[in-house]
């Protein structure tokens, strides 16, 4: 498959949509592209698996490489291992959800689905890349929109979340460019190239300057504590879809720019700093489960449960064994899935009860029972229940995590396990409180969810569902590329 | 050979009605839904009757030993090598009969709601929850593999939650369901870690390898397992125990019951068929499952054991006080769950640690394994009793009830057959399994005997109170017309049951259950019986006594225990306590301080960032001002302060 397509289709469903006319057919224009990329993904996905199955076993499939500025060594090189396949399949999934509930905008139609599928845009190049180079341009793409999606479609303080988003992703951004330069003129071979830096050797001092810039650089996009705070002002101003594009896509560009870029190419920088990772991720996950438990706004929930959440990630791969880092990646699907169809359908629930706070809802299972069957299924999901993705991921990184041996690890695992009772509480507080209980009054004319919502909120429970109940595909897709990051790690442990 | 289809179809058969019901129920079988469910939990029941015959009398034995079979297994989720989740079945005596009782009591339990639930409007909805249940009770039951047992183990919990909380606009009930699930939850978190600890050190997740790996006597991973040590105990302890606690929260022993009682909020049926007969018992199912490491760590035999006693005799002495019938049977269940958990405990006393022997595997463990077996027939049947008594008086309060014999002669007749089943009266089914346990307990120590003999006396007297309570003491106090006692439906499995509770207990239950797999001579001492009847007898009598008639009498004994009445019929404030813990510390001074400390110091350092950013940038903007004459005066100013540098202090090389 030309991976190529993947940047053209929304180029291509952004030029249709900027010649159509009306937002009716703007609205169709983007969901037809947005179909397209999932189709994409889908193909793609079985592409990539019937490759390994023929026994292709080359560390990147469907290579690509055109000279782009030779001088310095920067090509447009771009190719996909599993890590990229999944992420890919992640963003397809979510990015037509988003294109489904939004349907209902009528400020500025067009701008907003422009958006929508340039962040798309955006997160796809970025996976795809090979050189660091383009890397860095495409994360910048997927950052840029949601300044304005928040500045013009949110709510709230809406000005003052825009910008502290923007500015915080910036200088991490800045952290990472600072980062790639440190080296490129750090390596002996003066390279952007993935897969050229990966064979090489970067000395030890340059990495241990360059390895933390990158990781925090990237961590603030995956709410690295204490860089997280852009996280729950971001997503409860923003509009439905550019909350469930921010923490389902953009928070996982920084968790897979740490494992991919960071850890991949400076292996020692990785060992040197691990233990700090590992004590800031466990923080971020006890303490955003704690915060969480505090909140009473249902989009706050869900942003520091994402904190906390996507304290796993940088746990999987802070732990450095293959299987922690496998969990991570599923986390990040998971994580991604899952946390976008909450959104969604906090969402809804907003557009018909007008509040998002938990108190002033009741009995609302009475009304909408399609959606509340969804809240159900996503707390359900978010607090770890087998048959949903949330308890894969989460299993496989303890599973990973207790392979290490020694006191301190054991601890950090043993704390995050703890946040799986919290997690319990937070999430049934919730819902008790939002779906359960006598109704309130005035809600007894609420109608459940229309055709799209529906859609969109089975495109992200059939993801859930799939990853829930046949973990294995994902795993043979991610492990055999977390296998080489853990080979250049010069595997102590399995 | 097993018929691994027809027993992958035991679960799979409630998995689907769940799916049908929960999907399509409203829309298309609005009043068939209650006979799909039953109709398929026949087919269930059925075929698991089917694989137990063929499991105990054809194909199960070989060479006088019941084997482990495990027909079928596949991979599901790879960790690392050796180490992964696999989707199995396996077969041993223990499956085997709790096939057979979860899938017969769902069975009652399904037949039984098709007429307590009529008309209810969620009534699709009810029998989807109670397939969903059964097809994961069914699957840990079946469990090859410690993370498969897991997962069901998670997935029984969330369909106690839905059920308990099946009437989701009471408050009661929602703060019941948000109960047992965090309650539940907070043990998981130590089976979890517990998983954890074993696994590493065994390298296995999967049964039998484990069991193998860390009892063979001399094998590396046993040896690791009991070398390294954390805080004086061993991994091998720390994991077992720690599993154990796990299981301590689905069983609701003491410390973690807190639950059960409030559990009651549920349906009835679902009282009876998950919070008395199947659910409640995973506890034990877990660790008689991994009994072989258990019993080869001292420590975590002796944690069962008191664990167990403890639990009986605590909740035996607060159901006397209680006066909600569901609670009385609620905590009953706790008391009888320790029972069997004690049980377990003192079987492996024969051991010596270090080198399992089973030769003289003590008669607990198939104690254990019969009372649960009886225990679950006539537990269920007492909870469907007070489902029909409920169904007829519309309370749960002794207070409204009395003098019922009368119009619910089928009801009055099976409920009394289960209250003599549970105070052992011979010949009915407790009688032979609370006997085993009398045996195992003597063999074991003295003063365990005594707290058993003391605790069973106290089961007589609570259960009779209960039965003179609702049946006798006071004349009749039905007014108008009533309904009648509920119909065919909910009067079949009353009989059916009440049958099981009288013929139970002359299975020769050794024979096919035992900690070896080889049959357990046990000796029937008919000396040995006389004091347990004789306790037994005498609560009943005092019962009598007490509560046959209306009277005065209870009023003043209740007067002259004063405060510790008052604290059992409080149930020991374990539940303010509890309040006290989440609310006060982990609420005010976890939660809240971690929302504080977010909102102001590590945002308020951001917003700092930012500010200050502002303010210089404003400051800086000043220069920029577009007067002439200031810019002149920076250039002069920068001209002079040049000139000192390069007059002064520049000295060139």
């Amino acid at each position: 498959m030309n991976l190529l397509l993947l940047i053209l289709l929304p180029l291509l469903t952004i030029v249709t949509i900027l010649l159509m006319r009306n937002a009716a057919q703007v609205k169709w224009a983007a969901l037809l592209g947005s179909t397209g990329q999932f189709i994409l993904a889908l193909v793609l996905l079985f592409g990539f698996r019937q490759e390994r199955s023929a026994g292709n076993e080359a560390q990147i499939l469907f290579e690509l490489q055109y000279n782009w500025f030779p001088a310095w060594h920067i090509s447009f090189h771009i190719g996909v291992n599993g890590i990229s396949v999944a992420m890919i399949l992640l963003t397809a999934f979510v990015v037509i959800a988003g294109v489904l509930v939004s349907w209902n905008i009528t400020k500025m139609t067009k701008e907003f689905y422009c958006l929508l599928i340039m962040l798309s845009l955006g997160a796809y190049g970025f996976f795809i890349s090979l050189d660091l180079f383009i890397l860095f341009f495409f994360l910048e793409i997927a950052v840029i929109p949601k300044y304005l999606l928040i500045g013009i479609w949110g709510s709230g303080k809406k000005e003052y979340a825009a910008n502290k988003l923007a500015l915080m992703l910036m200088g991490g951004s800045a952290l990472v460019l600072v980062g790639l330069l440190g080296v490129y003129f750090g390596s002996s071979e003066k390279t952007f190239d993935l897969v050229t830096l990966s064979q090489t050797h970067i000395p030890i001092e340059i990495q241990k300057i360059c390895f933390p810039l990158l990781f925090v650089g990237f961590g603030v996009f995956t709410a690295l504590f204490p860089f997280h705070t852009w996280v729950p002002d971001g997503h409860s101003s923003a509009p439905t879809a550019g909350s469930m594009f921010l923490a389902g896509i953009s928070m996982k560009l920084g968790g897979y720019g740490c494992l991919r870029v960071a850890t991949y190419i400076m292996p020692d920088g990785a060992k040197e700093y691990a233990s700090i990772i590992i004590v800031l991720s466990s923080i971020a996950i006890l303490y955003g489960a704690f915060a969480t438990m505090m909140q009473k706004d249902l989009k706050y929930i869900n942003a520091y449960s994402s904190v906390s959440h996507c304290g796993f990630v940088l746990l999987g791969i802070g732990m450095l064994t293959k299987t922690a880092m496998t969990g991570a990646v599923m986390q990040m699907v998971s994580h991604g899935l899952m946390t976008a169809l909450f959104f969604a359908v906090i969402g809804m629930i907003y557009e018909r009860t007008h509040t998002r706070q938990v108190n002033e809802m009741g009995g609302l299972l009475k009304v909408m029972p399609f959606i509340t069957t969804v809240l159900f299924i996503v707390g359900l999901c978010s607090l770890g229940l087998p048959g949903l993705s949330g308890f894969v991921a989460e299993m496989t990184i303890f599973m990973g995590s207790w392979q290490n041996p020694g006191t301190f690890h054991r601890i950090a695992t043993i704390a995050a396990c703890m946040s799986i009772v919290v997690t319990a509480v937070y999430i049934l507080r919730a819902i008790g409180q939002t779906a359960m209980g006598p109704l309130k009054e005035g809600y007894e004319n609420l109608t459940d969810a229309t055709w799209n919502e529906k859609l969109a909120a089975i495109v992200l429970i059939a993801g859930i569902i799939a990853i829930g109940l046949a973990p294995f595909w994902l795993n043979d897709l991610v492990s055999p590329a977390t296998e080489i990051i853990m080979q250049k790690l010069g595997a102590v442990h399995p | 050979m097993p018929n691994t289809i027809l027993i992958a179809l035991i679960p799979l058969l409630p998995l689907a009605a769940f799916l049908l019901l929960g999907l399509y129920g409203k829309k298309y079988f609005k009043n068939f839904s209650g006979i799909i469910g039953t109709t398929v939990l026949l087919l269930s029941a059925a075929f698991a009757l089917y694989t137990a015959y063929g499991y105990f009398f054809e194909y199960g034995k070989i060479d006088g030993i019941y084997q482990k079979l495990v027909p079928l297994q596949f991979t599901w989720l790879q960790f690392s090598p050796g180490l992964s989740i696999d989707m199995g079945i396996i077969l041993d005596p223990i499956s085997v009969m709790m096939l057979v009782v979860v899938t017969f009591i769902s069975l009652m339990v399904h037949f039984y709601s098709l007429a307590y639930m009529k008309g209810d409007e969620r009534f699709p909805v009810y029998y989807a929850f109670l397939g969903l249940f059964t097809f994961s009770m069914l699957g840990l039951v079946m469990a090859s593999n410690i993370f498969q047992l897991y997962i069901f183990w998670e997935l029984v919990g969330v369909s106690s939650f839905l059920l308990i909380g099946y009437h989701y606009d009471r408050p009661s009930a929602v703060a019941a369901c948000k109960k047992a699930f965090i309650v539940t939850r907070f043990a998981d978190l130590g089976f979890l870690i517990g998983i954890l600890v074993l696994s590493f050190h065994a390298n296995t997740l999967d049964f039998n390898t484990l069991i193998q790996r860390l009892t063979v006597d001399g094998s590396h991973e046993l040896h690791t397992a009991y070398t390294s040590m954390f805080l004086g105990a061993s991994a091998l302890t720390w994991g077992t125990v720690l599993v154990f606690i796990g299981g301590a929260g689905k069983s609701a022993l003491f410390p973690l019951h807190i639950w059960l009682p409030d559990a009651m909020e549920g349906p009835t049926p679902v009282s009876a068929l998950i919070h008395a007969a199947t659910m409640v018992v995973a506890g034990v199912y877990l660790v008689a499952r991994m009994f072989p490491v258990f019993s080869m760590s001292n420590g975590a035999m002796h944690v069962v054991t008191f664990a167990g006693i403890f639990s009986a005799l605590f909740a035996a002495v607060i159901a006397c006080t209680q006066t909600d019938i569901k609670r009385v049977l609620a905590y009953s269940t706790m008391s009888q769950i320790g029972l069997m958990m004690f049980a377990l405990g003192v079987s492996g006393s024969n051991l010596e640690s270090g080198s399992l022997n089973y030769s003289h595997l003590g008669a607990g463990y198939t104690a254990s394994m019969f009372h649960l077996f009886t225990h679950a027939i006539f537990k269920a049947l007492l909870f469907l009793g007070a489902g029909s008594v409920i169904h007829f008086i519309h309370s749960n309060e002794m207070k409204d009830m009395g003098g019922l014999r009368k119009y619910l002669p089928i009801t009055h007749i099976t409920f009394l057959i289960a209250c003599l089943a549970i105070s052992g009266v011979p010949p009915f089914a407790g009688f032979f399994s609370k006997e085993e346990i009398m045996l195992a307990a003597w063999q074991h120590n003295t003063v365990l005997y005594y707290i058993t003999l003391f605790t069973s006396g106290l089961t007589a007297f609570y259960m009779f109170r209960l039965y003179f309570n609702i049946f006798w003491s006071k004349g009749v106090i039905v007014h108008g017309e009533h309904h009648g006692e509920g119909g065919f439906a909910m009067m079949l499995p009353l009989v059916l049951l009440a049958i099981g509770a009288v013929a139970a207990g002359f299975i020769p239950f050794g024979n096919f259950i035992s900690a070896d797999g080889k049959p357990l001579e046990s000796e029937f001492h008919w000396q040995f019986s006389i004091a347990p009847v004789a306790v037994g007898l005498a609560g009943i009598f005092t019962a009598m006594w007490l509560y046959k008639n209306k009277s005065n009498k209870p009023a003043a004994i209740v007067t002259s225990l004063g405060g510790f009445y008052k604290a059992a019929y409080n149930k020991f404030y374990i539940d303010e306590l509890y309040l006290f813990i989440t609310k006060k510390i982990i609420f005010n001074l976890i939660g809240r301080p971690a929302a504080w400390f977010d909102k102001n110091i590590v945002n308020g350092l951001v917003n700092m960032t930012g500010n200050t950013t502002l303010i210089i940038s404003e400051k800086i903007k000043g220069f920029q001002s577009g007067k002439v004459q200031q810019y002149a005066i920076y250039f002069l100013a920068g001209l002079i302060g040049l000139a000192v540098l390069f007059i002064y202090l520049w000295k060139p090389g």
